[in-house]
């Protein structure tokens, strides 16, 4: 990781999240909490509001019943009237509960009747925790297939701040992917200040002109680790991460496989239907002529998420499969 | 049923009941105008006939400020219409032109909201307008404002897990909000018996501690009463109400549907209650009115319907250039 300014600004994944929530809360009288036990000093499942309670009360940290579908739409009916509403959902697993309140009542408002949505749906995902088929799933690219829906999903501290904060400002339904396994394994230097990373836009996290290796999420990391030892066999990647999901950083894919001509696309994320063969058929579209070899992809297995370590393991991509697909490639 | 002490019935002023009459008869007007339309071969795609609930649609809309939020479904063409609608942007939607309020995105009545009049716009999961209409209830709390928010559904709906969720949160969260259930027997073509072995929706409060009140759907005046009281109960701190709408569906489901599996008993019972002819003749009976006085209010309402579709069938389409745009909010 680049060298980072000495001011004590380094957080947890997961303390980045908190930080944004309640600057945001404090800034800002419209945004308001929604979830499941996230209020009073229990703060969460993953603590990420404890203490929010105390400091905003319970008209802004609303402890919801468990019923997904109808708090998500009751976030979405305060969205309509301008409030700013986060949801909580208390694993990512859970969203698929709360789906006809995204994808039919809230992604496709606006654009039938101009009713205007700015609510945000936080979702833990992603796993290799030993958490089961329920707790560690990554459902992305149910979203990305939605109009009117922006998804983002941040793998670092800053980036996890930062888009937390242009998602809640922004005037539309947005689903933010936040990585559990990042939680309080990564640290990272946060901005001091108001700043925001904008929706949309990919970040070079290492650059080389050999391969490009796209991904996001817990995989940055895993891709990260993989380029450095494929650097030490004179193989240099960029490493791209995307960030936001939808809409896609086009531009940013395009420029880096046209310096490179080789792409390995990485997810945690079954590579079935997954965002790899998005990625995959923009590239072979829209930058074919600059390829000298396939477009790879590598993701889980078409598979439940299963539990047991070597199972689960087996399931999802990790530094050394990636290692072995961009050396691989890179032979082409 | 928790046992509610109905607030004074709000005594309506002559001119308050000629409203009504009036926003009924634009409602059956417009209803019938559009039904004969599609008949001619001269409508765009399916639409959906609320025949026979216009005293629900009126009755309900009525209780409401101009400062509330409704969340209707399509049985509703009353409320939107006397939320300020128009005709013609109404009709222009149905015919999928770009001067309808969905400017030829959404179908017939579906999604035609508009903020600005406090209407949030339906989606064909009829369940959804009661978290949309509770969420802006909540609104109200979070602001403090003395707003109230009405959710409309129906029977069918009501066997839909969403309706006990929303009816658990609204009461957990004592919110500004009424839900208005229009009983009218059939959803598409499932009777009431087979929808759900109690049969009545209003005792299913009890379960959820919040008032529950049945009223006859085709007496404008006892819905206006019923819902004046829980949406004034709502708008000083007492919460949430269900009210259960009976009426009857006169047509089928969709203008598509002959609806044959209605017994023909069963809509003659109901066509001697028909709700704008029988205000009609109360408002006569009573004095209220003199027949004059209610043929000048159809042939008004007659010419606004035809001045709407002439309007609607004479505007242009939306132009395929624009399809993308308005997918996000600025």
């Amino acid at each position: 990781m680049p060298e980072k300014p000495d001011d004590g600004r380094t957080l947890t994944y997961i303390a980045a999240i908190s930080e944004a929530l309640r600057e945001e809360m404090r800034r800002d009288p419209d945004v308001l909490l929604l979830g499941e036990d996230i209020g009073g000093e229990f703060g969460g499942a993953f603590k990420v509001t404890r203490g929010f309670e105390a400091e905003f009360g319970a008209r802004r940290v609303m402890n919801t019943p468990l019923a997904e579908l109808g708090f998500t739409g009751m976030a979405a009916g305060m969205a309509l009237m301008g409030l700013r509403p986060v949801v909580e959902l208390q694993f990512a697993d859970f969203i698929s509960s709360a789906m006809d309140s995204i994808v039919q009542f809230a992604a496709s408002a606006h654009y039938r009747w101009g009713g205007a949505v700015p609510m945000v749906v936080r979702a833990p995902s992603d796993g290799g925790l030993r958490a089961g088929p329920f707790h560690s799933q990554n459902q992305e690219a149910w979203f990305v297939h939605v109009p009117g829906l922006k998804v983002v999903a941040p793998a670092t501290p800053a980036d996890a701040k930062g888009l937390l904060l242009s998602a809640i400002r922004d005037n539309n339904p947005v689903i933010y992917f936040e990585s559990k396994p990042l939680y309080r394994t990564l640290k990272g230097h946060v901005p001091a200040g108001d700043y925001s990373v904008p929706i949309g836009r990919a970040h070079l996290a290492r650059t080389g002109d050999d391969l490009s290796i796209i991904t996001y999420g817990a995989e940055l990391h895993q891709a990260l680790a993989a380029a450095a030892r494929l650097a030490e066999e004179d193989i240099q990647c960029d490493v791209l991460d995307l960030r936001t999901l939808k809409p896609l950083d086009e531009e940013a894919i395009l420029s880096s496989v046209r310096k490179t001509s080789k792409v390995l696309v990485v997810h945690a994320a079954n590579q079935l239907a997954g965002l790899g063969g998005e990625v995959a058929g923009l590239i072979a579209e829209r930058a074919f002529e600059w390829l000298d070899g396939p477009v790879r992809r590598l993701g889980g297995l078409d598979t439940p998420v299963p539990f047991s370590p070597p199972l689960e393991d087996a399931y999802r991509p990790d530094a050394e499969k990636i290692y072995q697909a961009a050396r691989s490639l890179a032979r082409y | 049923m928790t046992t509610i002490k109905p607030g004074p019935t709000p005594s309506l002023a002559p001119a308050q009941k000629l409203t009504l009459y009036y926003w009924m008869r634009l409602t059956r007007t417009f209803d019938e105008h559009m039904v004969a339309l599609w008949k001619q071969g001269r409508g765009v795609g399916g639409t959906f006939s609320q025949r026979g609930h216009e005293a629900i649609s009126v009755g309900a809309g009525y209780a409401l400020g101009p400062a509330d939020v409704v969340a209707p479904m399509h049985r509703d063409l009353g409320t939107y219409l006397l939320r300020g609608l128009t005709p013609r942007r109404i009709f222009a939607n149905l015919l999928g032109r770009a001067a309808g309020v969905t400017h030829g995105r959404d179908a017939n009545l579906h999604g035609i909201g508009d903020l600005s009049l406090g209407i949030f716009g339906f989606i064909s999961h009829l369940p959804h307008s009661l978290p949309a209409g509770l969420g802006a209830a909540m609104s109200f709390r979070y602001r403090d404002e003395p707003r109230v928010a009405m959710s409309f559904t129906g029977d069918g709906a009501s066997s839909a897990g969403l309706f006990h969720e929303t009816l658990n949160l609204a009461a957990v969260y004592n919110a500004p909000w009424v839900l208005i259930v229009e009983n009218n027997q059939y959803a598409y073509s499932t009777p009431i018996r087979q929808q759900m072995k109690v049969i009545g929706i209003a005792q299913r409060a009890e379960a959820y501690g919040i008032p529950g009140v049945a009223v006859d759907g085709n007496d404008v005046e006892a819905v206006y009463a019923v819902v004046r009281d829980a949406v004034e109960r709502a708008r000083a701190g007492g919460g949430p109400t269900l009210v259960e709408a009976k009426t009857m569906r006169m047509l089928g489901h969709a203008i598509h549907d002959g609806a044959e599996y209605v017994p023909p008993e069963l809509l003659a019972e109901w066509e001697v209650r028909d709700p704008v002819l029988c205000y009609a003749a109360r408002l006569l009976a009573d004095g209220v009115a003199g027949q004059a006085e209610l043929d000048e209010i159809e042939r008004r309402c007659a010419a606004e319907i035809e001045d709407a579709i002439a309007f609607a069938e004479a505007s242009p389409w939306p132009d395929p250039a624009t399809i993308g745009e308005g997918v996000y909010a600025p």
